[in-house]
C-alpha cells in the first residue's frame, strides 16, 4: 500500500480501526482528542464497527475499559497528561485485574505550571502500575505499535493492559508518510481476541470480583503481575519478529541506531529520538563514532537487551524528557540500576534533562552532549546532571519575572498590609 | 531539504496552509513532514505551522528533524501585525539565505527599512476590500499558493489537487474559492518562481555550542510559578487581538446601558454617566455588542482602517511620504 500523510493521532485511530476494536470508552483532552474524533467519525459513517461511549471522566473511562476487557471484548481508549493522572487509581486497579486492552497516551507535560506540549512525566507516572509501555518515535510506529500492543496484551501468558505512548504535537499533530497495513494483513497478524476464560454473556450471567486479601496472598498476586510483565520481554520479541516477517519493519524491543562500533551513545525515548538519529548522522559525517539506543518497550524494562546493546560503548548521554523531583532523570536512574555490576558496562552515564514541556532540543545541543560525554570518557569523570537551558532562556525568564515582580510590588495587597502595619503582619 | 515556517493568527487557516503545501509537495515526489504549533486554541492568537520537504532519493523515506524550524528557507507571514509581537517569533532564525513573504498593505521597502533584515523580503499584497483581516479571503490558501510558486518545485496542478484533497470535506464551493485564491497567488509570484533554495543541516564539525547555564536556586517567592497580584489582567492588552472594531454611534445609542455592557464577555464596556464606553485596550473584537444593541447603534470597522483614521486624526495633513513608524 502506498504511503499517506497522517498525523500521529490519525495513525492511532487507524491502529484501533485495523485492530477491529469492539468498545471505545472516551473522554477528550488536548492533544489526544483528534483520536476519538476520528474514531467517532468512522463509527458514525459506518466505516468501522464497534461502540463508543463518552464517559464523564477519565477515571470512569478507565473503569469502563477495564470492566469491558474483563468480559472478553477488544477495548481501546486514549488519554493524555492530567487525564491519565485523573485515572491513576483505576490504572493500577485494572492492571491488577489483569484486564487486557490498549490505552494510547499522548504525552503532555503535567501541571503546574500548565503546558500543552510533550514530556514524559505523565506516562512515567504510570510506570509502576502493571500497564506495559510501548514508546513510539514516529507516526508509523504508532499504527504498528497498537497492533503489536494487542498481541502482547492478549497473549495468555501476559494478559496485561498495554499503554502505547506518542508525544503531543511532535507526533500527535505532525503529519508524516505512513504505510497503513492492509486490513486483511492486519487481521492475519492480529486475529480476533480469544479471551479464554474471561467471557461474559448476558444469557449466562456470572459474578466477577476481586476479594479483599491480606499481605501474604496480596504478595502472591502482585508478584505474579510482575512476573507476567517480565515475561512480556520475550513475548514482545516474538511478536516483533513476526511483525518484521509480515510487514518488513523492525519493531524490536530496542532501536539501536548505528550503535555497532559506537563510542558514545544517546539513550532516550519518544519522538525527539528521531532528532537524535539526525544528530548521529551529522556526528558520523564529522568523524565521531556515535549511536542512538532507544527502548521501544519500557515496561517491562528490557535490562539485558539494553546491556547487550551497550557492550563496548564507553559513554552514554542519557536524555531524560522527564524529571523526578529531588532525584533527577528517570531513564538515567533506571539505566544505572540496570548496568550496575555488569562487566563491560559503559564507564560514563551522563545525565541530561531536556525537552521538558516540549522545550526544543537543538542540533547543536545534541552535538554538545556527545562532546561532553566524549570528554567525560577521556577524563574518566562523569559530569554532574545538566539541564538543557541556555543563557538566552534565563534572560527571557528574568524579563518575565521582572515584569511580574514590579507588578507585585505595585499592586500586592500583602505589601499594602505590611506597609500599613510597619512590616509586621497582623496575624 | 526545504524548511518552511508559516505564521498567522488562529482562524486564518495557517494549519490548512501547511497541509496544502505539504500535500502539494508530497504529490510532487517529496518526503514531507508538516505540523501546526499553537498554545491555547484561541481565535486571533499567534500560531505557526511548519513544512519540511526532502527529495526522497537524497533523503530516504522519512524526515528525522522534527519540531521548530531553527533556520527557515522560507517564512510566510500571513498577518503583518505579528511582526510587532515578539512572542510570535516570526523573525526567528532568519538569515541572508531566507526568503520572507509578508502579507501586507505596506511596501517591501517599508518592511525592509523597519526590520533591517538581511533576508530577501517580498510582499503578498493584502486585498484592499477585505473588511475583516481574519476573514481575508482564504488567506491560508493564498499563502500556500504563493509559497508553492516561490519554491518552484510544485506545478499548479499539484497545488490544485492538494487543495481538493485537503478541503473536499468542506464542499465544492470552498474548494473552488480556495483553489482560485491559491492559483491567483501562485501567478502573482511568477516573477520570483523558484527563488527559495534548500538549506542544509547544521554541521557537527563547525557549530556554535549552546550557551548552557546552571540554574541558580531561587527563593520560592520568585521561583514558584504563581502570580500574586491584583488586577494584573488589565495589563495584558488583549485589544491587540482585534481585527474588527465595534464603534458606538452616540446619536443612535438609546443609553439603555446594560445590554452591551452586561453581555460583553470581557467586561470591556463600562457605563460612565449612563453612556457606554468601549475600552479598546481590552476589547477583543468579538462583535457580540454589535449583534445585541437594540437600536443598532454599534457598527463595525476593520481595525486597520480605524487605526489609519486615528493616525490621520492625530497628524492631519502630514503626508510627507515617510513611514508612519518613523514619526
Amino acid at each position: 500500500m502506498a504511503a499517506t500523510l497522517l498525523t500521529g493521532n490519525v495513525a492511532a485511530a487507524w491502529g484501533a480501526r485495523l485492530a477491529r476494536v469492539d468498545y471505545i470508552p472516551a473522554f477528550p483532552i488536548t492533544p489526544q482528542t483528534e483520536i476519538i474524533e476520528t474514531l467517532g467519525g468512522w463509527l458514525d459513517g459506518g466505516d468501522m464497527e464497534g461502540r463508543m461511549v463518552t464517559l464523564e471522566s477519565e477515571h470512569s473511562m478507565l473503569t469502563a475499559a477495564g470492566a469491558a476487557a474483563a468480559t472478553g471484548v477488544r477495548v481501546f481508549s486514549a488519554t493524555s497528561s492530567q487525564g491519565l493522572l485523573h485515572a491513576m487509581e483505576m490504572i493500577y486497579t485494572v492492571a491488577g485485574w489483569r484486564a487486557p486492552f490498549v490505552l494510547v497516551n499522548v504525552s503532555r507535560g503535567l501541571s503546574a505550571p500548565i503546558t500543552l506540549e510533550a514530556d514524559h512525566n505523565d506516562v512515567l507516572a504510570a510506570r509502576d502500575s502493571g500497564f506495559l509501555q510501548i514508546h513510539c518515535a514516529d507516526c508509523q510506529e504508532v499504527v504498528d505499535g497498537i497492533l503489536m500492543a494487542y498481541r502482547l496484551a492478549e497473549d495468555p501468558t501476559v494478559r496485561l493492559p498495554v499503554m502505547v505512548n506518542l508525544d503531543g504535537f511532535y507526533l500527535s499533530f505532525t503529519r508524516e508518510p505512513v504505510n497503513l497495513p492492509d486490513p486483511a494483513a492486519a487481521s492475519e497478524f492480529l486475529p480476533p481476541f480469544d479471551p479464554g476464560m474471561i467471557r461474559f454473556a448476558a444469557s449466562a450471567p456470572a459474578s466477577q470480583a476481586v476479594a479483599v486479601l491480606g499481605g501474604s496472598p496480596y504478595s502472591y498476586f502482585r508478584y505474579e503481575t510482575h512476573l507476567a510483565a517480565q515475561r512480556a520481554v520475550t513475548v514482545y520479541s516474538g511478536i516483533a519478529a513476526e511483525f518484521r516477517a509480515r510487514f518488513g519493519r523492525d519493531r524490536g524491543v530496542v532501536e539501536a541506531y548505528r550503535c555497532d562500533d559506537a563510542e558514545v551513545v544517546f539513550y532516550m525515548i519518544g519522538s525527539f529520538a528521531t532528532k537524535a538519529r539526525e544528530a548521529v548522522d551529522r556526528l558520523r559525517d564529522a568523524g565521531h563514532r556515535v549511536g542512538l539506543l532507544r527502548p521501544r518497550l519500557l515496561r517491562p524494562y528490557p535490562a539485558d537487551i539494553i546491556a547487550d546493546a551497550l557492550q563496548g560503548v564507553q559513554g552514554v548521554a542519557v536524555i531524560d524528557q522527564n524529571l523526578s523531583m529531588g532525584q533527577g532523570g528517570v531513564l538515567h536512574t533506571e539505566l544505572c540500576a540496570a548496568l550496575y555490576g555488569r562487566p563491560q558496562a559503559p564507564v560514563v552515564l551522563a545525565s541530561f534533562i531536556g525537552g521538558l514541556g516540549g522545550r526544543e532540543i537543538a542540533p547543536e545541543e545534541f552535538y554538545q552532549m556527545a562532546a561532553v560525554t566524549r570528554e567525560a570518557v577521556a577524563t574518566g569523570r562523569t559530569p554532574p546532571p545538566r539541564l538543557l537551558y541556555t543563557e538566552d532562556e534565563l534572560r527571557e525568564i528574568r524579563k518575565l519575572q521582572s515584569i511580574a515582580l514590579v507588578e507585585r510590588d505595585e499592586t500586592s495587597p500583602i505589601r499594602e498590609r505590611q506597609q500599613h502595619t510597619g512590616g509586621r503582619d497582623e496575624a | 531539504m526545504y524548511r518552511i515556517r508559516i505564521h498567522g493568527r488562529g482562524g486564518q487557516g495557517i494549519k490548512m496552509a501547511s497541509r496544502v503545501l505539504g500535500t502539494a509537495l508530497f504529490r510532487s515526489g517529496f518526503t514531507v513532514q508538516d505540523a501546526p504549533k499553537y498554545g491555547a486554541e484561541r481565535r486571533g492568537a499567534p500560531i505557526f505551522s511548519t513544512v519540511r520537504a526532502a527529495r526522497e532519493a537524497a533523503e530516504g523515506a522519512t524526515i528525522k528533524e522534527r519540531g521548530v524550524i531553527h533556520r527557515p528557507d522560507l517564512v510566510v507571514i500571513a498577518d503583518d501585525t505579528l511582526l510587532a509581537v515578539p512572542a510570535a517569533g516570526t523573525l526567528q532564525g532568519i538569515t541572508a539565505a531566507t526568503v520572507v513573504l509578508v502579507n501586507s498593505r505596506e511596501t517591501a521597502a517599508t518592511w525592509r527599512h523597519r526590520l533591517n533584515l538581511a533576508a530577501t523580503l517580498l510582499i503578498l499584497p493584502a486585498t484592499e476590500e477585505a473588511r475583516d483581516r481574519a476573514e481575508l479571503p482564504h488567506i491560508g490558501a493564498t499563502c500556500a499558493g504563493a509559497a508553492a510558486c516561490l519554491l518552484g518545485v510544485i506545478e499548479p496542478a499539484a497545488l490544485q489537487a492538494a487543495i481538493e484533497e485537503e478541503l473536499a470535506p468542506l464542499g465544492k464551493e470552498v474548494v473552488a474559492t480556495n483553489s482560485d485564491s491559491a492559483l491567483a497567488a501562485f501567478d502573482a509570484m511568477a516573477a520570483h518562481r523558484g527563488l527559495v533554495t534548500e538549506g542544509t543541516a547544521v554541521s557537527a564539525t563547525d557549530y556554535i555550542p549552546p550557551s548552557w547555564v546552571e540554574l541558580p536556586v531561587d527563593d520560592a517567592s520568585v521561583a514558584a510559578p504563581d502570580i500574586r497580584a491584583i488586577a494584573n489582567s488589565v495589563q495584558v492588552r488583549t485589544g491587540l487581538w482585534r481585527t474588527l472594531r465595534p464603534v458606538i454611534d452616540y446619536d443612535l445609542c438609546g443609553k439603555c446601558w446594560w445590554v452591551c455592557s452586561s453581555l460583553c464577555p470581557d467586561s470591556a464596556i463600562a457605563v460612565e454617566q449612563d453612556i457606554p464606553v468601549i475600552d479598546y485596550d481590552h476589547c477583543k473584537g468579538c462583535m457580540i455588542c454589535v449583534g445585541v444593541c437594540p437600536p443598532h447603534a454599534i457598527g463595525s470597522v476593520p481595525e486597520y482602517l480605524a487605526q489609519q483614521q486615528e493616525q490621520q486624526a492625530k497628524s492631519p495633513g502630514e503626508h510627507d511620504g515617510r513611514d508612519p513608524a518613523d514619526r
